[in-house]
């Protein structure tokens, strides 16, 4: 068998703990699938159903690529929702393209288990031990906390940097460095430091500046490229972003508050909507009661939990009176389009906002 | 004695108005885009200068419409706003009480929630095009009426035809179905005006809680028929402004106006002189269509670039 070259999809700058995952629990090569373009978005959509959500055909796009560059094992996770059906569908079409290639999904049916990741890598490398696996991962999600962390701090920021573009070069920095972490202790010092970093850019920041929370589902919540940078657009109106869905949420905090959620909108959801549609009904009332100037909620066309949630959203922001717009991408989404109700809200919160 | 110069390019029609200082308007100009917003714009600011003294000083520019960025950018516009701020600013100017703006344009349709005189929520249409002006612009030419005329041939049914809604796919094949059935002219017309309002209320105001007073505008507000099926669907009064075709470039022009930058405009510029150039960037797989404006040789301004790359290849 030839040596085998390890890739998988793109997710905001998460490819930097799952390819340190990787490298350190596999013998393999890890390829890291060329930076998401217009291009990997049209070959994902000729190949993917027509009607399918926009992260399928990303996804599918980066498989593509990556293959076309020599990779031949493929990861794909999976999710309460039609994400639970990426992996077999997009097997499927790959294989009747004509690559070769092995395909592991990390999820087992709805969840993610320790012991079926374990199995899993374990094919990959027949003499991992537990120990080691559990140790890199625990040290890979420990990771991916500190980089979500640093992130909502950028996000806090970045709208009132005084020099364009420092939040981002000590972003690239943080990441290129995390990268080469040699363990728990060294891991948590470069995160120190890079708070630091981070803290220490010097902004202008006004006390009542525009406030702003992103809801939504989660891959255009985490993957810039496919809301045409929503929060860059943001920043450069000088907003402060709040934004709920990273990994570390959905990995940890999604289940350890799911019922303290649905007791602070008993009035509005009994039960959960699947995916993260009673989060995100959550967040509307949280993001309301917390003085936010506005809301914006963003998912992919035809994403099914979030239709659910839509109207339960729109019930509870006029309630609470939160100016909240929606916005669905695909691949015909026109971006002028995006930027015309993007400035149209701008204007509109900052209205309410002189008005009170 | 200071003036502004407010213009709206839409996809279908470019209009103009010069305010003075207390907000009043001084001149106003209507004409099809037809295609061309630069050469579109260049006449209505040749048809404002016929309606004013030449001497009065024009100090601010706002542009808003599809192409405001375009004729902005040329025009060297003080303001360049977006169509539903400036739909809603103008049409405050004139009725502070509105809570509604129900607004169908040749390409695109929008709704206007307000409350106190400040926006509340908005929504513009988002995947298709039913409901807007041309798609009654293309239907009554197939049925051999002008569609200026659409309004009042449609107020002498008695019993409109119905016709499908949802999507101008259905609509149109629900409208040739109808006629060859043999339904009378002005029942269908009357059908498709009451269509057109429906549809934009289940797609465009989904949702939205829709309160009086209620105005009408954008270019198929002068149509009686749609206005009269808006009053039935909702119940309520729906008021068309006489200046409703308009609105957007007076709010735009009072944008020009509040805002502090004073330029001296001068109306005698020629569009000839400057050269749009839209390309694609090959620099990476992107592939962004960049749009440059150059005037004489030199280069002005662009947009639709993301990166340095881009960079290089517009100064080219």
């Amino acid at each position: 068998m030839n040596k085998k070259i390890i890739s998988f999809p793109h997710l905001g700058s998460y490819s930097v703990p799952i390819e340190f995952l990787l490298t350190h629990i596999t013998p393999h090569e890890v390829l890291i699938a060329p930076k998401i373009t217009n291009k990997t978005l049209e070959l994902g959509a000729k190949y993917a159903p027509d009607t399918v959500c926009i992260p399928f055909k990303y996804n599918l796009g980066n498989y593509i690529e990556a293959l076309e560059l020599g990779a031949n094992v493929l990861f794909q996770a999976g999710g309460g929702c039609r994400y639970g059906y990426y992996s077999e569908v997009q097997e499927k079409i790959l294989k009747d393209l004509g690559y070769t290639f092995e395909f592991y999904s990390l999820v087992d049916v709805d969840r993610f288990k320790v012991s079926y990741m374990y199995k899993t890598f374990k094919k990959l490398n027949p003499h991992l031990s537990f120990f080691k696996f559990f140790y890199y991962l625990v040290l890979t999600v420990l990771m991916v906390f500190y980089m979500d962390r640093l992130d909502s701090l950028i996000r806090k920021n970045i709208g009132f940097e005084i020099e364009h573009g420092l939040h981002q070069e000590v972003k690239k920095d943080f990441l290129r460095d995390f990268k080469k972490t040699k363990g728990f202790f060294h891991l948590h010092r470069m995160f120190r430091m890079y708070k630091k970093k981070i803290l220490r850019i010097p902004i202008k920041k006004p006390e009542n500046c525009l406030k702003v929370g992103i809801i939504g589902e989660l891959y255009t919540a985490m993957e810039p490229f496919s809301t045409y940078f929503l929060e860059m657009e943001l920043a450069k109106m000088n907003i402060e972003v709040k934004r709920f869905t990273d990994v570390t949420y959905l990995l940890f905090l999604k289940a350890l508050r799911r019922r303290k959620m649905l007791r602070d909108i008993s009035k509005y959801c009994t039960y959960t909507l699947g995916a993260d549609g009673m989060d995100n009904v959550w967040r509307t009332w949280y993001l309301a009661k917390n003085h936010y100037d506005g809301i914006i909620h963003t998912k992919p066309f035809g994403c099914t939990p979030e239709i659910g949630a839509i109207p339960i959203i729109d019930k509870v922001a006029h309630d609470e009176k939160i100016p909240i717009i929606y916005f669905s991408f695909d691949t015909q989404t026109s971006e002028v389009g995006v930027k015309t109700r993007l400035e149209a809200f701008y204007d509109m919160i900052l209205a309410q906002k002189g008005a009170q | 004695m200071e003036y502004f110069l407010g213009i709206d390019i839409g996809s279908v029609s470019t209009k103009g108005v010069v305010l003075n200082e207390k907000q009043e308007v001084v001149a106003e100009s209507y004409l099809y885009t037809k295609g061309n917003p630069m050469d579109a714009a260049n006449r209505v600011i040749q048809e404002l200068r016929g309606q004013i003294d030449e001497k009065i000083p024009i100090v601010g520019v706002g542009t808003t419409g599809s192409a405001r960025k375009l004729i902005g950018t040329i025009l060297n516009a003080t303001v360049i706003k977006n169509e539903i701020t400036a739909h809603a600013i103008g049409t405050l100017s004139f009725y502070p009480e509105v809570r509604t703006i129900l607004e169908i344009g040749g390409q695109d349709s929008k709704i206007i929630l307000l409350e106190n005189q400040i926006v509340t929520d908005y929504a513009m249409n988002t995947l298709c095009a039913a409901g807007t002006g041309a798609f009654l612009s293309s239907q009554a030419e197939r049925l051999g009426v002008p569609v200026e005329d659409f309004g009042k041939i449609a107020l002498t049914s008695k019993s409109p035809t119905n016709i499908a809604a949802r999507c101008t796919v259905f609509a149109e094949s629900d409208l040739v179905h109808k006629i060859q059935m043999g339904y009378k002219k002005e029942d269908i017309i009357a059908g498709l005006c009451k269509s057109v309002a429906s549809n934009y209320l289940n797609n465009v105001a989904k949702g939205k809680k829709i309160q009086g007073p209620i105005i009408f505008q954008g270019g198929v507000s002068k149509n009686v028929g749609v206005q009269k099926a808006f009053e039935e669907l909702l119940g309520e009064e729906v008021f068309v402004s006489p200046k409703g075709h308009l609105m957007g470039a007076i709010g735009v022009a009072i944008l020009a106006l509040r805002s502090k930058k004073r330029t001296l405009f001068q109306p005698n510029f020629d569009y000839r002189a400057f050269e749009t150039k839209g390309f694609q960037c090959n620099r990476c797989a992107n592939h962004c269509e960049i749009i440059s404006v150059r005037k004489n040789n030199t280069f002005i301004d662009s947009w639709g670039n993301r990166c340095e790359k881009g960079n290089l290849m517009i100064q080219k």
